[in-house]
């Protein structure tokens, strides 16, 4: 009785709360006002059953949390056992790279495009899970990097005709350039701040992208880029598209392959040293402003590089594809997916990208899903989708003890 | 001279505004170390209810000043309704978590608050009512508006306000506590959460303030001007130094002369450029910023 009694109070407080702005509309120069109070009733129901559902889970949360630290929450999930017995991933991911293989064989060019949009994304979300989720430093500017990378390309074709495998690398250079740059000063900053820098950072970028006509061309943006090329061939469009799908097949991978093993290196675990404790991990003679900075330079490399590729995916590029809102989506990837797994990430990257193509009136209402679900992941699920895992090692204890005698 | 008294005022009103969103976060930030990242959407959601009920009473036929005050005090009770209610979705499941996670969530709530008023109102900006009337300024006209010189007050007013009830009332009294120490403050008998719903509804309200007053004086508003007003008023509040009142205010009016001169006598094309590049020295140079006290970190 007392859960209904919320329930309805949480109802009438919601109806309360978005009464102005969902049931009023006016238009100011006609002076005609709009009434819509059918959305009253949608936002009463609604609430009404968020308040159950929303109490629910934080009690089912709560449990979880008592179980855990009374030690009998070692239970592991699906996915854990999946991931950890070899006979069991191994013909799994055969059967991925496989039909990744084949896809462009029985896709549409259309459903290719997409394709390679969302790979180029989960590259930017493996690369950002570097900073955010490994190191734990919250950067808000990402897609600044992103355009850095994408310029570099642009304006190096435009005016001195460089093609594609020359400037990749020299985006991804730029990329971490631009991350040292930035990360040199700020990053004696506490997360918070650095946060609010890295998205000033990011606006700062686009601005004088915008502003500076003579270099960048302004906010038209510039036009023309040449596609990659193969051995010189010049490639039709539909060809050079599905040579675009192999190359971010094989940046995937190649990204996949070094985060993996960067993870599980000396630097990776020292990252995660520090997202745990900065003091700690100081005092075991961890160099913060070092790792901090690998971190930052590593991350933005991926964005350079992906900003070189999208560059030449596109063909064109303009300021306003480098919004705050592309560093957003491109959190909420890592955030969903689970910061800091592998699998939670390109898992994250590939629902985000291609759940909004599937279901189109979705699209609309995409930012603002995405939004709630960055809020009730943290407050729900702080490790996301998938959790993390750690690299476990253990000693064999009879020759340790063999070796002692 | 002209030119720099019509800059010098033009900053002076801007930096009111920054300083009315920038005492909100100041304040949460005080009190709960957060930065509220939806506390620029607060301030657009009370533009927005104050355009909606102005439109309802115009077509009603009120008179200018009724429609004002009706129209400004919907805008502060529905801003601090959704400071509240934001509060206790997204912040308060989250107190004792690793700092990341309310950072996320607050971000989330951001891009939530933003993309629901799109959906509910309109992506197009939209026309703002002059509410504010003419004043007789005589030879002060050439130099700002009345609109201004209303902001000047309003900020004047609330901010003195504030500083009253925080020194000489017990509730202020609970809230400095809070900010100096949570734990100790709830020892003491002081009820925490009461506090900090507290210090969102009066941030949030302060802010519904700013949004009303400055989409009156700029004559149009969209659901993305939160955005860069918020990222403003917290490099504001960074600048005078996060947690203190008066350094938020004077942070707001240094920002706004800031950017009020570097636009008039530089260039107009990188309005924003500027405050962005003065956060960034601020924090490299001096990150407790004017008035705040150096952080202790603590194991």
């Amino acid at each position: 009785m007392d859960q209904f009694k919320r329930a309805i109070i949480t109802s009438v407080w919601f109806m309360f709360l978005t009464f102005p702005l969902m049931v009023i509309r006016v238009n100011t120069i006609e002076k005609v006002v709009q009434w819509r109070f059918m959305n009253m009733l949608y936002v009463g129901v609604g609430a009404f059953i968020f308040s159950y559902v929303w109490r629910y889970l934080l009690s089912k949360r709560q449990v979880g949390e008592q179980q855990e630290e009374a030690g009998a929450g070692g239970k592991a999930g699906f996915l854990h056992r999946l991931s950890s017995d070899r006979r069991v991933y191994a013909p799994v991911l055969a059967g991925i790279l496989v039909a990744a293989a084949c896809f462009p064989l029985v896709g549409t060019m259309y459903q290719v495009n997409i394709m390679i949009t969302a790979l180029i994304y989960v590259v930017l979300a493996l690369g950002l899970n570097i900073v955010v989720g490994l190191s734990g430093l919250l950067v808000l500017g990402y897609a600044a990097f992103y355009a850095v990378g994408a310029y570099t390309y642009a304006l190096l074709n435009h005016h001195f005709g460089l093609g594609f495998w020359t400037v990749l690398p020299i985006g991804a250079g730029l990329g971490a350039f631009f991350g040292i740059l930035l990360g040199t000063p700020v990053l004696r900053l506490r997360g918070d701040y650095l946060a609010i820098v890295t998205l000033g950072f990011g606006e700062i970028v686009r601005l004088v992208l915008e502003n500076w006509g003579e270099v960048t061309q302004g906010p038209s943006g510039v036009s023309g880029i040449s596609r990659p090329s193969l051995l010189g061939m010049k490639l039709s469009v539909s060809d050079s598209t599905v040579y675009m799908y192999y190359i971010m097949i094989g940046l995937v991978l190649l990204t996949i392959f070094v985060v993996n093993r960067l993870k599980n290196s000396r630097i990776g675990r020292a990252w995660m040293a520090l997202r745990e404790d900065e003091i700690a991990c100081q005092a075991m003679g961890i160099d913060k402003t070092k790792t901090k900075l690998t971190a930052f330079a590593l991350g933005a490399a991926w964005a350079g590089l992906m900003g070189v590729v999208f560059a030449g995916k596109t063909v064109f590029v303009n300021p306003a594809s480098f919004t705050f809102l592309e560093s957003a989506m491109i959190l909420a990837m890592v955030v969903l997916g689970g910061m800091g797994s592998i699998v939670g990430v390109v898992l994250g990257a590939l629902v985000l990208i291609l759940l909004p193509e599937f279901l189109r009136d979705f699209s609309l209402y995409r930012m603002l899903i995405f939004g709630a679900a960055m809020v009730v992941v943290m407050v729900l699920r702080p490790q996301g989708l998938v959790t993390g895992q750690r690299q476990k090692y253990r000693v064999k204890v009879k020759e340790a003890v063999a070796a002692h005698e | 001279m002209d030119y720099f008294f019509e800059l010098f005022f033009s900053g002076l009103t801007r930096g009111s505004i920054y300083a009315l969103i920038a005492v909100g976060y100041t304040m949460v930030y005080g009190i709960i170390e957060l930065i509220n990242f939806a506390h620029g959407e607060i301030y657009m959601i009370g533009a927005f209810t104050a355009l909606v009920v102005a439109g309802v009473l115009t077509a009603l036929g009120f008179p200018a000043l009724a429609i004002l005050a009706i129209a400004l005090a919907a805008a502060i009770v529905w801003s601090a309704a959704y400071g509240f209610t934001v509060e206790k979705i997204a912040y308060k499941p989250l107190r004792g978590a690793p700092r990341l996670s309310p950072l996320i969530s607050a971000i989330g709530m951001s891009i939530f608050l933003q993309n629901y008023v799109m959906l509910a109102q309109t992506p197009d900006f939209l026309p703002f009512p002059r509410l504010m009337p003419e004043l007789p300024l005589g030879p002060l006209q050439s130099y700002i508006g009345s609109s201004g010189v209303f902001i000047i007050l309003a900020t004047a007013v609330s901010c003195a306000g504030l500083t009253l009830f925080i020194k000489f009332t017990r509730m202020g009294k609970a809230m400095r506590a809070t900010a100096q120490n949570s734990k100790m403050a709830m020892l003491v008998g002081v009820n925490v959460d009461r506090v900090i719903s507290l210090t969102f509804i009066i941030g949030s309200a302060l802010a519904a303030v700013g949004g009303v007053l400055i989409a009156s004086h700029v004559g149009q508003i969209n659901f993305m001007i939160g955005f860069l007003a918020g990222l403003k008023a917290f490099t504001a509040a960074v600048l005078g130094g996060i947690g203190s009142i008066p350094g938020a205010m004077l942070g707001g009016l240094v920002l706004g002369w800031t950017e009020s001169f570097a636009t008039g006598y530089v260039s107009s094309d990188y309005e924003d450029v500027f405050a962005f590049l003065l956060l960034v020295l601020i924090l490299i140079f001096r990150p407790s910023g004017i008035l705040g006290k150096p952080p202790t970190q603590k194991v």
